[in-house]
């Protein structure tokens, strides 16, 4: 398939920050693509060059085998953009807020349809300030699909949202791609992105890092499993280094008493641990164990978690 | 939620291919972003009431402090019961007969205005203030009583006319001003806190991000600001009217001309001001400096004339100086187009250049 999204060595600095920097990205048609990375990396200043909403310093982007300096009003028909915390007018109720974003396309579904379109019948006549965060942010998913656009942009959609709301705005996300929409969407969720994206770009200090489908870059990383521990009690200290010696055992570190081993095979590595404690006499106190995931692909990256829990 | 497949979304997709473009004038975008604003002011309790209620308060309360009252009874005192006789034959003078000494101690403390005490062989003599304006009328009614008294004849005859017809009143004078005041009140308000709020929200960027043209966007202020603009004139006009019968001498059609013109400029002026304000408070200094010292010079509640030769070609210069001059002129003297030229040019002027400027700086983000 091509490419509905092409950008070329983009740059932009604000005053003293190199918000991106030297960037390269390509998003095939019809694919749903994942731009991921902590808060400040560039995904919103990439995101918004790409809608056209702010000049890049240098660089190139073809949108739909179009460029804003020439195209704009052709591409914005069909582009969907719903923005970070955008807030619709309160007094306005959902419908009219569709209807007026609707006037604004040449093409695409009723209001009415794009307000079911979100699963927001009930609320049509509920004005904006009475919804609730979720319902929100569906109303804005409403208001970017009522052009019936080819591309959309998805910047943090579920952000600041309850575990509910997210898998509900997963599914909608879902279905779009199942009607056959392009999708470019951030986020710093790493389950989000496993979730919903084809592939993934990680991105920090403005910068791509990694580039792939969520399962190839989970592979490169070389892990199948983390696994983490603790044992013993004041009386008696774990040795560390001995641990590193267990078939299957990549890499272990050690964080306030609790250890964490990157591991190739969980079922010869948790035996050898159990086997390994025994031997120095030390109680096991906590045991859990997850597939490694996008997460510990930025942690080996970058040696930083994602978020600051 | 989770039963929801992707079927109806794609059925949705092909009904809206084949939908013809909405065609209603109501679907074009300039309808809809004006019927918004529209929408979104009167469900604004508070601007309502500065709007529409605040003005009519305003003129009623000052209409009433300075209604038309009969002219003063002016108090006096006369030391003998013989002048104090004669003296009370003047209906406009209050006359107290008190002791020498008692009577001029009330004159030195301002009690009476004037004080009549008898002179040698049968004369009359006047104690008062002739810097005091009260004093100099009381001396002529006084006067006038005594001579009168004493059998004197008017050689002419006169009769009184009394003067009180409307448009010569101070409630004359003060609802065009009101009207001038509300014109701008509410053309920069309504545009710099609708604007400053959708860019701090991020509702501008929002609508940018869309295919609407920006130019519709400024567009739909102005034309809900007209919309707003017949309520606004018809309640104040509408009360001065019914409620104290201020005229409106001038032709209708160049009074709707002038109060376009005026919220035009206003509002060009409040497109300005917010053009790259972020925030409501930043606004709202801006938007107090603009107006506070209209308020004041410009004649809303007196005459511009008070303040000194030197500043007048400033004051005439100002948007709201424009306006009320204009709306007096055909409110309250007939004036017609010709005769508010100049001020309508100098509204004029405030539109383009204030338009100008603000397209040229406004901040889209």
């Amino acid at each position: 398939m091509g490419a509905a999204l092409e950008v070329h060595n983009l740059r932009k600095v604000y005053k003293d920050v190199v918000a991106v920097d030297g960037l390269d990205l390509q998003v095939r048609l019809g694919e749903c693509f994942g731009l991921l990375g902590p808060n400040g990396a560039g995904k919103t200043t990439t995101i918004e060059i790409c809608e056209g909403l702010i000049a890049a310093d240098s660089g190139e982007v073809e949108m739909l085998g179009m460029r804003w300096d020439s195209d704009a009003s052709q591409l914005r028909q069909r582009l969907g953009i719903q923005l970070q915390d955008t807030q619709l007018a309160e007094k306005l109720t959902v419908f009219e807020t569709v209807r007026l974003f609707r006037s604004f396309y040449h093409a695409g579904p009723s209001p009415m349809d794009a307000i079911g379109l979100v699963q927001l019948e009930e609320k049509q006549k509920s004005r904006v300030g009475t919804l609730s965060g979720g319902q929100k942010q569906r109303l804005a998913m409403a208001c970017a699909l009522v052009g019936d656009p080819e591309f959309l942009f998805l910047d943090e959609p579920t952000t600041g949202l309850d575990p509910q709301a997210r898998r509900q705005l997963w599914e909608l996300i879902e279905e779009f791609k199942l009607a056959g929409r392009t999708i470019l969407l951030t986020t710093h969720y790493m389950d989000e992105a496993e979730r919903l994206c084809d592939r993934v770009a990680i991105m920090d200090h403005g910068k791509i890092i990694a580039l792939g489908t969520p399962r190839e870059l989970i592979a490169s990383i070389g892990v199948e499993h983390v696994v983490e521990f603790s044992a013993g009690g004041a009386s008696k200290a774990l040795t560390v280094s001995a641990l590193g010696e267990i078939e299957g055992v990549r890499e272990v570190k050690s964080e306030n008493g609790s250890v964490q081993l990157q591991v190739t095979e969980l079922h010869r590595a948790v035996p050898a641990l159990l086997a390994e404690l025994d031997r120095q006499g030390l109680p096991l106190t906590e045991l859990r164990t997850h597939s490694a995931s996008l997460e510990d692909v930025f942690v080996t990256l970058t040696g930083r978690r994602l978020r600051d829990e | 939620m989770s039963d929801v497949t992707a079927i109806p979304d794609l059925r949705a997709r092909e009904a809206a291919r084949k939908a013809p473009r909405p065609s209603a004038w109501t679907d074009h975008p300039l309808a809809q972003l004006t019927l918004v604003r529209f929408l979104e002011f009167i469900r604004e309790p508070e601007a309502l009431f500065w709007v529409f209620i605040f003005p009519i308060l305003l003129a009623a309360g000052l209409g009433i402090a300075f209604r038309n009252r009969p002219a003063d009874v002016l108090k006096i005192a006369a030391v003998t019961p013989q002048l104090a006789q004669s003296l009370r034959n003047e209906k406009l003078l209050d006359v107290a007969q008190l002791p020498t000494g008692a009577a001029e101690e009330a004159l030195r403390t301002g009690k009476v205005a004037l004080l009549a005490i008898p002179g040698p062989s049968g004369s009359v003599v006047y104690k008062y203030d002739d810097t005091n304006p009260e004093g100099r009328t009381a001396r002529m009614l006084a006067d006038r009583a005594v001579q009168r008294a004493a059998g004197r004849v008017d050689p002419v005859a006169s009769t009184d006319q009394l003067l009180r017809e409307p448009g010569s009143r101070y409630i004359d004078f003060l609802i065009p001003g009101l009207l001038g005041m509300n014109l701008m009140g509410s053309a920069i308000w309504g545009m710099g806190f609708a604007i400053v709020d959708a860019r701090r929200k991020k509702l501008m960027k929002r609508l940018v991000a869309t295919p609407m043209p920006r130019h519709y966007f400024l567009l739909s202020f102005l034309l809900s600001r007209l919309l707003m603009l017949v309520v606004e004139v018809g309640v104040v006009l509408g009360f001065g009217a019914v409620v104290f019968g201020v005229p409106v001498r001038g032709s209708i059609v160049d009074l709707v001309l002038l109060c376009v013109l005026a919220s035009m400029s206003f509002s060009a002026l409040g497109l300005l001001i917010a053009s790259r304000a972020r925030t409501i408070e930043a606004a709202s200094g801006l938007m107090n400096s603009v107006m506070m010292p209209m308020w004041i010079v410009s004649g809303v509640f007196f005459s511009s004339q008070r303040f000194p030769d030197f500043v007048q070609p400033i004051i005439h210069a100002l948007p709201l100086t424009a306006a009320i001059d204009a709306l007096r002129m055909n409110m309250l003297q007939g004036a017609g187009v010709a005769q508010i030229g100049p001020q309508m040019g100098v509204l004029g002027v405030w539109l383009i250049v204030c338009f100008a400027l603000a397209l040229k700086l406004f901040r889209w983000r």
